[in-house]
């Protein structure tokens, strides 16, 4: 019993801030949960999760044409991502196909199109880490540019907030009032794009989409104001990648996997007990509770 | 002269089309609206109606024809906030986390800066416009606990605060309360004497004959368009809806 006391309490003493690397993956994570916190909002309010799903596996392809060629991860992932929705719009418009059947046809087609050119240029490109990414082992590099990238990305979001709000909610009104929904449209597809760039460092390619639609649900049940949703969001998300970082710590996990499921776990907690509209519903626990 | 026509009239629609992917919606539409008048659009389910006010919104693009607001071309229209929308019920989503409040300030935004930050006379406007309604002791309540009668409240102040000359609305008696029904026919009086132009679609005929100046009968194309009491005859009716007789619709008295 006291052995077994003593190993937790060596597990528990290993602290990833007592690392140079820990601090930055704890740092770096809780950045990329932001961004990506912050458009699951819009994307779980849209309904677009299959498209986050989509959008998120097809730049793949681009992020290593990018790294092949030298060029910017973000203009190879924008190009691709925006290219395949662009796919499944001409795709679904000329043929008899159903659109669910068109996305998982063209993002797996783009998927596999990556996997195949990053067997050709294996070299440079570590597959296993853009599969299942790599919170613990960012390079500096990286560093730079995922902050880039999350910066612009909030910046975009919190500029036109109130816009994509509407669009969201009622785009005939916001096309009425001569609110361009083109480009908030196509706007939103971007950030997706770049949101899945600077999650996959974290997460993995397979499971960014998780980044993008756990937090914006969680929220989803917790609250009915829009502000709110979107403060929930960020914070779980937040919060799922600390716990997941120090979890992949302790017990040697890969990091991406417990990120993720921290995510999940918090979503569950909200599907069980969120006060209006768990499956408890723990608002009636409350007397008196004021709607 | 041809112009000065034109600027008599709050809507022009000549001769619209609208397909989709090949498959024709709508196609040789007409429609001519002055200040004041209210215009009743009566059709089929699938006939047309809300393609109709998709391409007076300018949601979608007519392949063939012409719209003119006021005179001037729908973009011009756009950025005056010149015609209001008011959706039907099962148009919207109602588990959305927005509030009376943010959903009446959104008529507000065409006219607010690019981050859509309300001054104080957007603010004032949409006070003014949740009033009207009678909807003030609703401001922070999300639109997932208002009533169907009340939600549509919402959406009209929307609209009324947008201080839109034009205002469709899509179905706006269907699943309403007899409280909201009563409130928006006074509304209704009160618009037409303010010189706002009105298009609503229904399905219910009783309201076409009390509220209607003119009526638009669509299937697919206009069947019939005109003063209420001319065109609303039941053998209009009839073509419109595909041979059924308006016996069925109104009941045998009628």
């Amino acid at each position: 019993m006291d052995q077994f006391f003593l190993s937790a309490i060596d597990i528990l003493s290993s602290n990833p801030l007592n690392h140079e690397f820990g601090r930055t993956a704890l740092l770096m994570g809780s950045l990329i949960a932001a961004v990506c916190g912050f458009l699951s909002s819009y994307l779980t309010l849209k309904g677009w999760a299959l498209m986050g799903d989509a959008v998120s596996h097809s730049v793949m392809p681009g992020v290593v044409v990018a790294y092949a060629l030298n060029l910017p991860i973000s203009l190879g992932a924008f190009i691709f991502g925006v290219g395949s929705v662009a796919l499944i719009g001409f795709v679904k418009q000329k043929s008899r196909v159903k659109e669910d059947t068109v996305i998982g046809l063209v993002f797996t087609g783009f998927f596999a199109l990556g996997i195949v050119l990053v067997s050709k240029v294996r070299s440079s490109i570590d597959l296993h880490s853009i599969l299942f990414g790599s919170a613990i082992g960012i390079s500096p590099t990286d560093v730079s540019q995922t902050v880039f990238i999350a910066l612009l990305v909030i910046l975009l979001l919190a500029a036109f907030r109130k816009d994509l709000m509407l669009y969201c909610f009622d785009p005939r009104h916001a096309k009425t009032i001569g609110i361009n929904v083109i480009f908030l449209h196509y706007l939103l597809l971007t950030c997706t794009s770049l949101a899945a760039v600077v999650g996959l460092q974290s997460v993995g390619i397979i499971l960014v989409v998780a980044m993008l639609i756990t937090p914006g649900a969680t929220a989803y049940l917790l609250t009915d104001k829009f502000d709110n949703m979107i403060l929930i969001s960020v914070c779980s998300a937040i919060v799922s990648s600390i716990i997941g970082i120090y979890v992949s710590f302790w017990f040697d996990l890969v990091p991406g996997g417990s990120i993720v499921l921290a995510q999940t776990f918090i979503f569950l907690f909200a599907f069980l007990f969120a006060p209006r509209y768990g499956i408890f519903k723990f608002q009636k626990l409350f007397a008196g509770y004021k709607q | 002269m041809e112009k000065q026509n034109y600027n008599n009239y709050r809507i022009i629609a000549e001769n619209i089309c609208v397909d989709y992917n090949g498959k024709v919606a709508l196609y040789d539409a007409n429609l001519r609206l002055e200040p004041g008048q209210i215009c009743g659009l009566v059709g089929m389910n699938g006939a047309g109606k809300t393609t109709f006010f998709n391409a007076l919104t300018g949601f979608v693009n007519i392949s063939k024809g012409k719209i003119r607001i006021n005179g001037e071309s729908l973009r011009s229209a756009q950025r005056d906030q010149t015609i209001a929308y008011v959706p039907q019920s099962e148009g919207i989503d109602c588990n959305y986390p927005v509030n009376v409040w943010e959903v009446v300030m959104m008529g507000r935004y065409g006219s607010m800066n690019i981050f859509r930050c309300p001054r104080e006379s957007d603010v004032q406007a949409v006070k003014d416009a949740i009033k009207r309604v009678d909807l003030l002791d609703y401001l922070s309540t999300p639109i997932g606990n208002l009533s169907g009668g009340q939600r549509k409240r919402t959406f009209l102040a929307r609209a009324i605060a947008q201080r839109a000359s034009i205002l469709l609305l899509d179905e706006p008696f269907s699943g309403v309360d007899i409280r909201t029904e009563k409130l928006i026919s006074e509304l209704f009086i009160q618009f037409k004497n303010e010189g706002k132009t009105i298009l609503l679609s229904t399905h219910d005929m009783i309201h076409v004959k009390e509220f209607c100046d003119l009526v638009l009968l669509i299937n697919k194309t206009v069947v019939a368009y005109g003063e209420t009491s001319e065109v609303f005859t039941p053998e209009n009716i009839t073509t419109t809806f595909g041979g059924i007789s308006p016996d069925f619709l109104f009941g045998p008295e009628s």
